[in-house]
């Protein structure tokens, strides 16, 4: 459904990414792990528009995305949830969710359903509706910028470290949500250092080093593949 | 005739009448000031040739009365939507080429912008210094031992309406969340599905328009001429930086302090202490709090 063709990306001089090559598959949830700096992050601004690749092609159901720009991207079903949440702080927890709602994509669905289907998600947002997102705690700030991602009605759903820093009990909250929302008929790309549980709940899943796709397969499967700990530790 | 002179010393209050001329002329800062605090709070651009705009606006009322006999307050609406037309022209011809360039190629950028502008309005019009006098600027009130100008407090109404219109346009519309949401967040507010060059863009041209049309209401008030927006603009950056960068209210409440500071200083030293003393203060301020005299927030972020 989604797709990377050889993609080149670079910051500056410096390559990020070298020949990377994915399809996340309708429906599924596909999980890309590694380590830090690994890439993982930047696989994820090329696919949303942040950044262009300088060679290779993004596709989604086969269109070429290279001329459409990221926030057009996000009418089209696209939509990434940043690493460190990106809320944000100084408006309310509605008006961020409100801004998720922003594309013709979402207008066209009924912002106000959309809404209570992300405070019956997660019901700590409608507590906390009118603070500050700045002042949430870490889980309920990650809760609000998955529910803000959710009311651009997502076909696929990308989500780049969602449990980082989170606590145990959090982190396993956030997985069954990914499971939840995944079970609805999102696609999700899950990009995540948690690599056992993000294997555990992934149908497909790709290692990335240095820039490298350097493993792929099934999810559970690759859990206990030698090569994965080998990948990831760099052995 | 000076109509405070002839009341006589007895009959003019002199606190009231200082607490009168504070209010009104930070009335006119303020209008001056809300459209540069708006471009600087969403874009983080500080545009230099702000002052450029209430010149040009200045000259379209002065040209409208003298060619049209049109009142300049009948000119205002027409000036709002006439400088929202500029702000996109020079939004898509100047300023999108340098907004995500360092500080250091806008400031460059805008100053040439205002140096160009001023030496057009010279060519265009001569160095000559314009007056109007429409019927108001020269309508006395006096009230409870004070005495001011009609067209003083017009300005003055229009400019708290003005900032009190923009602040409830940048909280409770959508439109004004998006604008926010940009300044807070670019990247995150473009994963929104928010299109950035767009707020940008209409950031600007609101921003020039506010200042147009304080071009109209203070054309009765000062002479115009090419560099009649330098005057002005000094004060408006003074005021942007006391309100917090970026903080609409702050705004307002720093146009009245320069202006308390302007009036009581001019009453105490003299009047050719008052730029003396309102730098100091900003020097002051700019040292001791940074973030603004209101900013509790931190400067980065148009908030709230």
């Amino acid at each position: 459904m989604l797709t990377l063709e050889g993609i080149d990306a670079f910051y500056g001089d410096l390559q990020a990414l070298y020949d990377v090559s994915l399809d996340v598959p309708e429906g599924k949830i596909f999980a890309l792990v590694g380590a830090n700096a690994a890439g993982k992050s930047t696989t994820l601004r090329v696919l949303s528009g942040l950044v262009a690749p300088r060679r290779g092609h993004v596709r989604f159901e086969g269109k070429d995305l290279a001329p459409v720009p990221a926030h057009r991207r996000v009418d089209l079903g696209i939509v990434q949830v940043p690493e460190g949440r990106r809320l944000f702080p100084f408006m309310t927890v509605t008006e961020n969710l409100l801004l998720g709602g922003h594309g013709a994509r979402a207008r066209g669905g009924g912002p106000a359903e959309r809404l209570d289907y992300v405070y019956t998600l997660f019901p700590v947002l409608q507590e906390r509706a009118t603070q500050l997102a700045g002042s949430l705690s870490g889980g309920e700030q990650q809760m609000c910028a998955i529910g803000r991602a959710l009311m651009a009605r997502p076909r696929v759903l990308m989500l780049d470290e969602p449990t980082l820093g989170l606590a145990p009990v959090l982190v396993r909250r956030i997985f069954d949500t990914v499971r939840t929302i995944n079970a609805d008929g999102m696609t999700v790309l899950l990009v995540e250092q948690n690599v056992r549980q993000a294997l555990t709940i992934a149908d497909h899943a790709a290692v990335l080093e240095s820039g490298r796709l350097v493993l792929s397969g099934r999810g559970p499967e690759l859990l206990g593949d030698d090569r994965l700990k080998r990948a990831y530790l760099g052995l | 005739m000076d109509p405070a002179r002839r009341l006589g010393p007895a009959e003019i209050d002199v606190f009231a009448q200082l607490a009168v001329s504070t209010l009104l002329l930070g009335g006119i800062y303020a209008l001056i000031a809300v459209g540069l605090t708006l471009i600087f709070g969403i874009m983080r651009v500080v545009n230099f040739a702000h002052g450029e705009y209430l010149m040009l606006g200045m000259y379209l009322a002065f040209w409208a009365f003298s060619l049209l006999a049109l009142d300049p307050y009948v000119v205002l609406p027409a000036s709002l939507v006439i400088f929202f037309v500029v702000g996109l022209l020079t939004y898509a011809l100047v300023m999108r080429g340098v907004i995500h360039a360092s500080h250091n190629v806008q400031i460059f950028t805008t100053v040439g912008l205002s140096i160009a502008l001023q030496n057009v309005a010279l060519v265009l019009w001569t160095g000559d210094f314009r007056v109007i006098r429409p019927w108001h600027s020269s309508v006395v009130i006096r009230l409870g031992g004070t005495a001011f100008n009609l067209s003083q407090v017009v300005a003055f109404a229009v400019a708290v309406a003005l900032t009190i219109g923009l602040l409830l346009f940048m909280r409770r519309t959508h439109t004004g969340r998006v604008m926010r949401a940009t300044a807070q967040d670019r990247d995150a507010a473009t994963l929104m599905g928010i299109d950035t060059d767009r707020v940008y863009r209409l950031t600007f041209a609101i921003g020039i328009a506010c200042v147009g049309a304080a071009g109209a209401l203070v054309a009765p008030l000062y002479a115009t001429y090419p560099q009649a927006g330098l005057q002005f603009v000094l004060i408006a950056y003074v005021v942007v930086v006391l309100g917090g960068l970026g903080d609409m209210a702050g705004a307002l409440l720093g146009s009245l302090i320069v202006a308390a500071v302007e009036v009581a200083g001019s009453y105490v030293f003299g009047a050719a202490w008052k730029e003396v003393l309102y730098f100091v203060l900003f020097i002051g301020v700019l040292v001791f709090r940074p973030a603004g005299l209101f900013g509790q927030r931190g400067a980065e972020t148009l908030g709230a």
